[in-house]
């Protein structure tokens, strides 16, 4: 039976349509507009003229980009410190929500607690950095002996990777995908012999490989977008930096954007000679930079944003 | 012997046959079954240990570095301590609670206060905005019923959410960036500042869109609106998800049910959608008053500088500041101040959720 759609219903779709186009055109007109200012000239984009299409056109932004070493060292230092701290993230993760989802465990009360706790309450950022501080003294002793983390000998990629990302939600999060593994299956592989962890990667984890993809994801783009903590560990160490603290950085000391205490040389006088200054602005090769940093997530995009939006509806927290 | 049998005569049964005392049977069983217990305890603890083992791992990486920076804390109740040369804070004499003292009365009170209000404002706004919003977008969503365009709507709601801080702030402040050269003319402020400039003409607008701050974002006066704006910039879709989920789990029935009754589409809200919906939102209420205190300071750090701190210093970012400038004890002290009142806010709003309505988080 069809039923005619009553006054209210009809003003309550159009305003729905309006109102989502409007807000689908926000979320995606900056990076738009960062593109366009990215190709425009000088005058353009320093004189506010770029709204939608280029406005002249050049491509010198991209050129000082692509010759530009310390910015693909920064990539460089961004890919490897997001694949292998999502590595680590994710091994300790896995193996801890698995002894969590078992039932029999002992303790297992006080050790979901000992997790939860940690998203009630912080120490905050000055006692973080200093436990930072001290425990990259004593990596710095192991990994490079006589070094400390305030040398610049020693690179701190590897406290980053191993200490920071850690998210306890994550763990629910997989514990209560291992949670819902059915028993049998287990009991079917221990009967034929399967130690804890064969059964862990044999049986868990290929069972629950879309929480698994969610969670992954979920750690590697906070890694790849991680700034405070190494902008803040990392200071005089520019070889390692990651790339959003090289961008910031740039900002900072040469767009004039933001005024800050310690401006650094101006675009004008760091420009190299065979760059025309009134092609390309510093502002282009901000927003060349801002391009580059999010194409890697633009381009795995569309393939992830399933499991995001999966993760989110089992990501209850239930005890 | 009379007399002790009276007195151990509750606990301890009296053998006539041979005149002895001994321990009544269940109390034998019962210890036999402690023991039992005990001896199952441990057995569980050994057949379990390849378990235990698998969580070393993971306790080891929160206790290095979610519990031990709690021992700093320690600080916050000694002399000005610097972390540095002088190395251990355990050096320092106890200081008892001048810190505090020096904090809510004393000679930083002024700055601490401001930053504290300025937290809890940007905390508040950020629930009384970025909390409805989602769910006015989820039901949005539920009007829109051919599947491909939502899916192209969704695809792009969602897609601030993968931005970095750095590029979301960025983005925020070229945005609405001010003047090139504010002494000589309104020239390049940024696209948005233009667009708003347009919509609502202000002068009060215009001079802190074209003043020397450079930009918006950069001025006290719009710091709050615009961190607000691009917080539901980011994280508005993306929050959807989850209320979008609870709403078309209402099954159709209901609305037709409702439909035939002559409820119009506010009458529909009301009374069908918004008690299916209703757990879903005081579990994510809850999660955002828990969260209230502990504003993300990255994107305060990133969109805060010399311009605009008096809006924009958070506890959080002062704390930072003290530290740098050598004052440790302080920075400490004041945000331990800070995250002690946001875990009181998370338990106490678990609580009154869980009275209120069977639902709870933890």
């Amino acid at each position: 039976m069809k039923r005619k759609m009553e006054i209210s219903e009809l003003i309550f779709k159009i305003i729905s349509y309006v109102f989502l186009i409007v807000f689908a055109v926000m979320c995606i007109y900056p990076f738009i507009y960062a593109i366009s200012s990215s190709f425009s000239i000088t005058s353009a984009v320093d004189g506010g003229d770029v709204v939608l299409w280029p406005v002249g056109f050049q491509t010198q932004a991209y050129r000082y980009i692509f010759t530009n070493n310390t910015f693909w060292i920064s990539y460089a230092n961004t890919l490897f410190m997001a694949f292998v701290g999502t590595l680590w993230c994710m091994i300790y993760t896995m193996m801890g929500a698995y002894a969590l989802s078992k039932k029999r465990l002992m303790g297992r009360r006080a050790l979901n607690f000992f997790l939860v706790f940690t998203m009630w309450f912080s120490a905050g950022i000055v006692p973080q950095l200093l436990n930072y501080q001290r425990t990259g003294d004593i990596l710095a002793s192991i990994l490079a002996p006589g070094t400390t983390h305030s040398q610049a000998e020693y690179d701190q990629k590897w406290l980053i990777i191993l200490a920071m990302g850690m998210n306890a939600q994550n763990v629910i999060l997989l514990r209560n995908a291992f949670e819902g593994v059915p028993a049998e299956i287990e009991e079917a592989a221990r009967i034929d012999g399967a130690t804890e962890m064969q059964v862990l990667f044999k049986v868990y984890i290929p069972m629950s490989k879309a929480t698994i993809a969610t969670v992954a994801l979920f750690f590697g783009i906070s890694r790849w977008n991680g700034y405070f903590w190494a902008m803040r560990m990392m200071q005089n160490q520019e070889y390692s930096w990651p790339v959003q603290v090289y961008i910031r950085d740039f900002i900072d000391a040469h767009s004039g954007l933001i005024q800050t205490p310690e401006d650094g040389a101006t675009w004008a006088e760091i420009i190299p000679n065979d760059y025309d200054i009134n092609q390309v602005s510093a502002m282009s090769v901000v927003y060349a930079m801002v391009i580059c940093a999010v194409i890697p997530i633009l381009c795995i995009y569309p393939f992830i944003q399933k499991y995001f939006a999966k993760g989110v509806n089992m990501g209850g927290v239930k005890e | 012997m009379q007399l002790f049998k009276l007195k151990c005569d509750d606990f301890l049964e009296y053998d006539e046959s041979n005149g002895t005392y001994h321990m009544p049977a269940e109390q034998q069983v019962r210890d036999e079954a402690e023991k039992t217990h005990w001896k199952e305890v441990g057995f569980t603890l050994l057949k379990d240990w390849r378990l235990y083992l698998m969580l070393v791992p993971m306790l080891l990486v929160y206790l290095l570095w979610r519990y031990m920076p709690m021992t700093e804390l320690l600080s916050a109740f000694k002399d000005q301590y610097t972390p540095g040369a002088a190395g251990d804070s355990s050096l320092y004499d106890w200081y008892g609670l001048t810190n505090f003292d020096a904090l809510f009365f004393g000679a930083q009170s002024s700055l601490f206060w401001s930053a504290f209000r300025n937290t809890f404002v940007i905390a508040f706004y950020g629930l009384l905005f970025g909390f409805p919003f989602p769910i006015i977008l989820a039901l949005f969503f539920n009007e829109v019923k051919s599947n491909i365009t939502r899916s192209i709507l969704q695809v792009c709601v969602y897609l601030p959410k993968f931005m970095s801080t750095v590029i979301i702030t960025t983005l925020a402040i070229v945005l609405f960036r001010g003047p090139l050269d504010p002494a000589v003319s309104d020239d390049g402020i940024g696209i948005l500042s233009q667009l708003m400039l347009a919509i609502f003409p202000s002068d009060e607008l215009y001079s802190a869109a074209t003043g020397s701050s450079g930009g918006l974002v950069m001025s006290n006066s719009y710091f709050r609106a615009l961190y607000q704006i691009s917080g539901i910039w980011e994280h508005g879709g993306y929050d959807s998800i989850v209320f979008f989920a609870a709403v078309i789990a209402v099954s159709p029935t209901s609305y037709e049910a409702a439909q035939i009754d002559g409820a119009g589409k506010m009458q529909q809200m009301r009374y069908v959608v918004l008690p299916s919906i209703l757990s879903t939102v005081v579990i994510m209420l809850i999660m955002k008053v828990g969260t209230l205190l502990s504003v993300g300071y990255e994107k305060v750090y990133l969109m805060t500088s010399t311009t605009n701190y008096e809006a924009g210093r958070i506890v959080a970012t002062l704390s930072n500041e003290w530290a740098t400038q050598g004052n440790t004890s302080m920075g400490i002290a004041a945000e331990m101040t800070n995250n002690l009142i946001g875990m009181i806010l998370v338990i106490g709003a678990n609580a009154i959720a869980r009275k209120a309505t069977d639902v709870s988080l933890y």
